[in-house]
């Protein structure tokens, strides 16, 4: 599979990190080339600097004839826009988008968007395991009463 | 009309500046919060500080019974969003974006923003009108039906040149709407003979703005 992803961050690095082990073509763009001193060493993919919002650095990219594209910035808005470059302009047939603002995420999820929103996964899973903790921690306790 | 301004900058300030004084009610989005300071001093109370993309601030501005959002940050990408966030959120009747790279006015478009003002093309534009001897100049688009207004310079060589507008066969969705000759504006008919150095005012589809460049030029 061809995946082209937008942002060398901690994410973006892992993923493409994940991807290219398990035998993607996997190419990276960020606006800041050191950012992809995050990827591992060995990592065999390609990498291209600029941003993802302009329609000619992803044909630089190879988003022509990538099969998904995965927009992980720290700018909702930036992932919001390419991820709709990719979809609308270049047909791209999974598009990824990371929005930390949940109504935002909602607005565009309902658009049709593939979207993920850390800020409320995240905040779940964190309070999953608060509720858990407090009723193992309120359970024997009661029992023992 | 109550309009809603994103960003502060130059733009934003001059445009909120200018409908206000046309008796419009305003309310200015700006994300730095010093900037909100000093357009208050000058303009009234009409900024708030906050992320026009941000639902909550644009609940506060009272987007829901906004007629027009303008968004005019720097950033293409946050005008785009604020641009679809009012619509599809807050269901604004008219959203207006300001596009900083031409590239991106035809994506804007594509994803429902009602009109995009693109700068640079305008800078373009004024700049290729105010360079001598250019034979065919594009005036202005014309949003409704992708129309523009042009200006050709007719050529001792045009293949138009002493003829009669009557002759002419002109592309389809093309017309000629005035006639500059020297200092003389010529409302043209059928009979109005066409002149090398004439410059000719014509309204023509988009499509059709290269094929009449190669028949008048």
């Amino acid at each position: 599979m061809k995946v082209v992803i937008m942002g060398c961050g901690r994410v973006g690095a892992r993923v493409a990190s994940l991807l290219d082990h398990t035998g993607n073509h996997v190419t990276v763009i960020d606006v800041d080339s050191r950012s992809f001193r995050r990827l591992p060493a060995g990592f065999r993919g390609e990498t291209t600097i600029g941003t993802g919002i302009d329609e000619d650095v992803l044909r630089r990219a190879g988003i022509e004839d990538a099969d998904a594209f995965i927009a992980v910035t720290n700018g909702d808005n930036r992932n919001i826009m390419a991820a709709q470059v990719a979809r609308l302009i270049f047909d791209v047939p999974e598009v990824v988008c990371r929005i930390y603002d949940p109504v935002r995420e909602d607005t565009y999820r309902r658009l049709g968007l593939t979207t993920v929103c850390p800020t409320t996964t995240v905040s779940a899973i964190i309070l999953d395991q608060v509720m858990r903790a407090s009723s193992e921690k309120a359970g024997p306790r009661g029992g023992s009463d | 009309m109550y309009v809603i301004v994103a960003g502060g900058g130059k733009v934003g300030f001059y445009l909120s500046q200018h409908l206000l004084a046309d008796g419009h009610e305003i309310l200015l989005i700006e994300r730095n919060a010093d900037r909100v300071v000093e357009i208050n001093e000058v303009l009234g109370a009409v900024a708030i500080a906050g992320d026009a993309a941000e639902a909550s601030t644009l609940v506060a501005a009272g987007a829901p019974r906004a007629d027009v959002v303008v968004a005019v940050t720097g950033e293409d990408e946050d005008n785009l969003v604020i641009c679809q966030v009012a619509r599809e959120k807050f269901h604004v009747g008219r959203t207006i974006a300001r596009v900083n790279n031409p590239k991106n006015e035809h994506l804007f478009r594509m994803l429902g923003v009602d009109v995009t003002v693109s700068q640079t093309n305008y800078i373009l534009n004024l700049i290729e009108q105010a360079i001598p001897d250019r034979s065919f100049v594009h005036l202005i688009s014309l949003r409704h039906e992708d129309l523009a207004i042009v200006d050709a310079k007719v050529s001792e060589t045009s293949a138009v040149a002493h003829r009669a507008i009557g002759e002419i066969e002109l592309p389809q969705n093309t017309a000629i709407a005035a006639i500059a000759r020297g200092a003389n504006l010529i409302v043209p008919s059928p009979a109005t003979e066409l002149l090398p150095g004439d410059d000719i005012i014509a309204v023509a589809h988009q499509d059709q703005e290269d094929a009449l460049r190669r028949l008048l030029v």
